[in-house]
């Protein structure tokens, strides 16, 4: 067996299989974080003034600011000022239809698996892809406008509906809310918009793609959404990037509106580039994500299959504002070799019987450490506010860590907050049982770590349900032994 | 299709077995017995291949392959089952996924085709019925919340679903009452065929009223110190294991 498993060693990393560069031009911002940088990508985008004096507040207020350093994670100190925070592909034209996109571009697409074509209409989900700092092409547009659904990217949002944007960027996340928000408030190049009217179901799955491709970038996206009263949306995330032995910065913002009655499900499957084995390399992904229940009995729920990434900071948050609004928080984070995860999230009950539920299934293995950080909050008017949280450990090995961070305030004694954690090792008994049954020690892990992971995963929509499974046992091949 | 040579194993530098003899052929049922202590669950694990057991000397040969040869997962190909003592719990993973996961792997390294689901629900079904194992309790996570009974019949569906060539049966009947043992007992006795054979791995003669034995062995500080017909193992209940310990004491 221990033959067996080198040669699974050996496929481990380098089967992050979407670790190529697109050879295109690029239109690039030169190195470095100033205000005139601010001002090129705000030109670049051919931003209105209150968007610049937006982003320059930020920048301002960036400035004052340092990073934090409470989470439980190890990295060098980033240099700001030898970050790219501008890089668009080329387009000879602006492009009117998918059909004038770039071919090169085009198969970088058609190479991660995503269908930017909007002839196939049987995949049904509309994509908008981003990639290095710019909307790449947003799909099935028109159908989805019929219902007065936008969808669109950011950059055209501020363009086409102004008066929807400036209402809401910034609403959930303002900008002095943290360092990383502050920094992609200042520098953000695009994202997705999205805005669903009163009372419409959007019929398809929405999602973006995100993909790094130039050398020495930080990619700033903003996403953000918003449910009108009683609507529901159904939105999808993924993202990958080359495989370079330099960590990149991701800092992005999602921002989430869900009106009176309405409800967003939120899917993230994150896949960016984690580094070699020895930890050479890899994507700081450093994100702010939350949602506001404005109305009430609205409801926000995030579920994230975290695979990739050197390091994850992220806690996507719900304020339940609303009464009777519900937040969930369904999470799967992975760390092998060097990989480092602090992840969590917020729910904070404001409203009166509000409910939230939080179930956090970590994977260590290799070297990685892993840590769960929640927050569960009840304000002193949210009445009959109910949490149910659930975090459970599994290691693989005994070189890894898993730690769990609860943080419980309560300050109405009508509520109600439950919390549980395990921890559990995959034990030899269980892969020699798998073995007994003819089944080999690789698809006995992944069998584990499925069933593991089974009530996250099976929020996910069908979509990516499949693939986030095959990126499960993918980030752990060659881990136990 | 089982023959055991001069088989010496043990783990971490301590000797348990010490040069076991056994031939195995087609449609018997072999019972060990013997005192605790004495190998008996090393000899299943052995011939499982579980890794934490070193062989230090002798042969297996089963289905005129070298079993010490293979993986505990070629063994299982080639139609070895061991029915556990202790079966373990993989939360999250339903019964019916792990059964059918195992029943595909066993059947692609025999180089057959992976049965899809209409041909795998109607050979669940048929052995379903043959075992008395209710649907619901494949439904749920394996093993997970199951009772001692639940676990062993379990145990028990699964070697109908896998079809063995040789199913061991460790200390099946430990922790069971008489009406589990007898459900579980009645499961393997329909799956007994000329072409197959049982090892029953046992301390007590109880389980041996319910499944017949053709030949009963004795197991005593990691040999085979006495062979016989099912009328041993009724002498053992009567006079205990101490006879055996005596009689074996300048051995």
């Amino acid at each position: 067996m221990q033959n067996e498993l080198s040669a699974i060693e050996k496929t481990v990393l380098t089967d992050y299989k979407y670790g190529f560069v697109t050879e295109i031009e690029a239109d690039e911002a030169p190195p470095g974080l100033n205000e005139d940088t601010i001002r090129f990508i705000s030109a670049k985008k051919n931003e209105p003034e209150w968007m610049l004096e937006w982003r320059l507040k930020a920048y301002n207020h960036w400035l004052k600011m340092s990073e934090p350093t409470w989470a439980n994670i190890k990295y060098e100190k980033i240099n700001y000022q030898d970050i790219i925070y501008y890089s668009a592909p080329k387009q000879k034209k602006k492009v009117n239809s998918l059909d004038e996109i770039d071919p090169e571009l085009r198969k970088t697409f058609e190479k991660l698996g995503i269908s930017l074509d909007e002839q196939k209409r049987l995949s049904g989900v509309a994509i908008d892809a981003v990639i290095d700092s710019v909307s790449i092409g947003t799909t099935f547009k028109e159908q989805l406008g019929e219902l007065g659904i936008i969808f669109c990217s950011i950059s055209e949002a501020i363009q086409e509906h102004p008066e929807l944007v400036k209402k809401y960027i910034g609403s959930v996340v303002p900008i002095t809310d943290n360092y990383f928000s502050a920094l992609n408030s200042a520098v953000f190049s695009d994202g997705s918009f999205c805005y669903i009217p009163k009372g419409v179901r959007c019929p398809m799955e929405l999602s973006t793609y995100f993909r790094i491709n130039a050398e020495g970038t930080g990619q700033f996206e903003r996403t953000l959404l918003i449910a009108d009263e009683g609507s529901y949306v159904s939105y999808l995330e993924g993202c990958t990037a080359p495989i370079r032995d330099e960590n990149q910065l991701h800092a992005a913002v999602v921002e989430l509106i869900a009106m009176e009655n309405a409800e967003i499900k939120y899917s993230t499957v994150q896949n960016w580039y984690p580094g070699d084995k020895d930890g050479v390399g890899g994507i700081y992904n450093f994100v702010t994500k939350r949602g506001i229940c404005q109305g009430a009995h609205a409801k926000i729920s995030w579920t994230q299959v975290e695979t990739g990434s050197s390091i994850t900071w992220k806690y996507p948050s719900v304020i339940l504002k609303g009464d009777y609004s519900v937040g969930e928080f369904y999470s799967v984070a992975v760390t092998n070799n060097h990989q480092q995860a602090d992840t969590g999230t917020k729910m904070m009950h404001l409203g009166k019987n509000t409910r939230s539920r939080i179930v956090s299934k970590g994977i260590s293995a290799g070297v990685s450490n892993n840590s769960y950080r929640g927050l569960v909050h009840v304000g002193k008017n949210a009445a009959n506010a109910r949490n149910f949280s659930q975090c459970d450990s599994l290691l693989l090995g005994d070189k890894c860590g898993a730690h769990t961070f609860p943080y419980i305030e309560v300050k109405n004694n009508t509520a109600v907050v439950e919390h549980e954690a395990t921890t559990s090792k995959i034990g030899e008994d269980q892969i020699f049982y798998c073995n007994q049954r003819g089944i080999d020690t690789e698809t006995a892990v992944a069998l584990i770590i499925n069933g593991f992971a089974k009530e996250v995963m099976n929020q996910l929509p069908m979509e990516f349900a499949v693939e986030a499974q095959k990126l499960l046992a993918i980030s752990l091949e060659g881990s136990v032994g | 299709m089982l023959s055991i040579k001069n088989l010496h194993a043990g783990i971490d530098e301590k000797k348990i077995l010490k040069g076991i003899n056994l031939e195995i052929k087609p449609g018997e049922v072999h019972a060990i017995m013997g005192p605790n202590g004495s190998g008996k669950s090393t000899l299943a694990s052995v011939l499982a291949g579980r890794e934490d057991y070193e062989v230090t000397d002798g042969t297996v040969e089963f289905a005129g392959k070298d079993l010490l040869e293979l993986s505990p997962e070629e063994r299982a190909g080639e139609g070895l089952f061991l029915a556990f003592q202790y079966p373990v719990e993989i939360p999250g993973l339903s019964t019916t996924n792990f059964i059918k996961t195992a029943v595909n792997e066993v059947r692609k390294y025999r180089g057959e085709e992976a049965l899809d689901a209409v041909a795998f629900l109607k050979l669940m079904k048929e052995k379903m019925a043959q075992t008395n194992i209710d649907q619901t309790l494949l439904s749920r996570s394996l093993n997970e919340g199951f009772s001692g009974g639940e676990k062993k019949r379990n145990e028990v569906f699964q070697m109908a679903m896998l079809q063995p060539k040789l199913a061991i049966l460790d200390e099946t009947d430990s922790g069971l009452d008489i009406d589990a043992i007898r459900i579980v007992a009645n499961g393997v006795n329909k799956l007994r065929s000329k072409d197959n054979a049982v090892l029953l791995v046992t301390h007590y003669q109880r389980l041996l009223d319910y499944i017949v034995p053709d030949f009963v062995h004795v197991l005593y500080n990691g040999r085979i110190v006495k062979s016989g017909t099912k009328e041993l193992a009724l002498e053992l209940e009567e006079r205990g294991y101490d006879f055996i310990k005596s009689e074996n004491v300048e051995a």
